[in-house]
């Protein structure tokens, strides 16, 4: 379908849509806070719904869903979450996709530490280095995977300081007690600029994709402003704002 | 085996944690509940509202608060890599200071209210008898408020043990040092292993538990104190 006529698209469906405004309860990752802060007003200024956005780590979310959580919508870190929820009956399958990449970053406080060959994490001239917990989160298994595909997993691993998520692991390297973070790119990375420190942009052959996924839980079935939230995902507007924190597309 | 060698380690250090910061606190928190019991100063309001505040305050905001100062860049962190310590958070040692914090009013108010009981007529026949103050507290205050103290270390170390908010923001999640068993549980139910999960939770059930009925148990009948 060409852009345009996708837009017309979404224009009638949103329109159509706008008659009834309704309500849609969110859950939404964590590292998306950012750019959902911003895509959110502009929803329901354009489509008159209202959200209800609860955000948090993905798999709490999880427990939450299966134990009758009343969220409609899942904005989830990763596609593997919604995929689990699909395999329960308590997602919409076909409603699943991916509406943004996440780039992974290494990234100090300290400006000069972090160099752009990565070579840092060869050096080892540091004591702490951050990353989200790798059982739990995309970012961590996939800063795992860097480690290991430069052989300094082992090496690093006693200096290895773990965040419930990727936000704690950006904090505890924002506040300078951990030296260097593996941390996402949408955290450093505002309206077009870097924030202050050093990063390395880790090359996307080293760890596994990080596609985060959205998907309508079972919850948000015939709720017409849970099927509009997704259109409003995949519109221009959104994608900007989406691309404009670091995400890819 | 019912737990996995990960949990048995989350388990052993967080007695660990417990113990240590039941010492630390019997030690630092008695002089403030004995001041606290004793004192007509103007200070005895604000001193006891400062250690009633980790009742209060949200664990995150003192886990916060302790990050930003034990930090490389903040107060505490400056004068512990000065004293060539390195920074505290992500270590054992880091916890224990997070605890001491957050169980501070768990040892101070149940022997500040032993102390009170006591009354002045005690002290005042010890010094009749010339005992040394030092003297008076030891063979006199410390019988009286016994009861006061094992109430106030089982709590305290009941307490410490349930401790989570404050770990999360401090940890780090480091297996054999900061990862104690109410992490390893959040992280059973994040990753989604709700067996080891469940199978951990029991034993912390089971055990706080047996920990206050020893307390309301052993507590003799209080009509004849």
């Amino acid at each position: 379908m060409q852009p345009s006529r996708l837009f017309s698209a979404l224009s009638i469906l949103m329109f159509s849509v706008s008659a009834h405004a309704a309500e849609v309860s969110v859950a939404v990752a964590a590292n998306f806070t950012g750019p959902m802060e911003k895509i959110a007003p502009a929803f329901e200024t354009a489509t008159g719904h209202k959200l209800k956005i609860a955000y948090g780590t993905v798999g709490k979310f999880y427990a939450q869903v299966k134990n009758g959580a009343p969220f409609e919508v899942l904005v989830s870190a990763d596609d593997e979450t919604p995929k689990r929820l699909e395999k329960d009956g308590l997602a919409l399958p076909e409603t699943r996709f991916t509406y943004a990449i996440g780039k992974l970053m290494l990234w100090s406080a300290t400006p000069g530490l972090v160099d752009d060959q990565g070579q840092v994490l060869k050096r080892g001239d540091f004591k702490r280095l951050a990353v989200a917990n790798p059982k739990t989160a995309a970012y961590g298994s996939a800063a795992v995977a860097v480690m290991k595909n430069l052989g300094v997993l082992e090496t690093l691993t006693p200096r290895l300081v773990t965040g419930e998520n990727i936000t704690q692991a950006y904090q505890f390297a924002a506040t300078g007690n951990a030296e260097l973070g593996f941390v996402a790119l949408s955290q450093i990375y505002k309206d077009g600029k870097y924030s202050t420190g050093s990063y390395w942009a880790v090359p996307i052959e080293l760890y596994p994709q990080i596609r985060q996924d959205a998907v309508i839980l079972a919850k948000g079935k015939d709720n017409p402003a849970a099927d509009a939230l997704m259109a409003y995902l995949k519109s221009d507007a959104a994608r900007k704002v989406i691309r404009a924190h670091g995400y890819e597309l | 085996m019912l737990l996995s060698e990960g949990d048995l380690q989350a388990i052993v250090l967080t007695l660990e944690l417990a113990s240590i910061t039941t010492a630390i606190l019997l030690v630092l928190g008695t002089p403030i509940a004995w001041w606290l019991a004793r004192t007509k100063s103007w200070w005895k309001g604000p001193l006891g509202a400062v250690v009633a505040l980790p009742l209060v305050l949200p664990p995150s905001v003192l886990g916060f608060y302790l990050l930003l100062t034990m930090g490389p860049h903040g107060p505490v962190g400056q004068f512990t890599q000065w004293l060539g310590l390195g920074t505290l958070p992500f270590t054992f040692w880091g916890l224990v200071v997070g605890s001491v914090f957050y169980s501070l009013p768990f040892m101070v108010q149940p022997v500040q209210n032993a102390f009170e009981s006591i009354g002045d007529r005690p002290l005042e026949a010890a010094a009749t008898l010339r005992a040394s103050p030092l003297d008076t507290f030891f063979s006199v205050v410390l019988p009286l408020a016994l009861p006061g103290f094992i109430t106030a270390s089982i709590l305290t170390f009941a307490h410490t043990v349930g401790e989570f908010g404050v770990v999360l923001m401090i940890g780090g999640n480091i297996p054999g040092e900061t990862r104690v068993a109410s992490v390893q549980i959040y992280d059973h139910v994040e990753a989604l292993d709700y067996g080891q999960a469940h199978r951990l939770s029991a034993v912390m059930l089971v055990f706080s538990f047996l920990v206050l009925l020893a307390l309301y148990a052993w507590r003799p009948n209080p009509k004849k104190v």
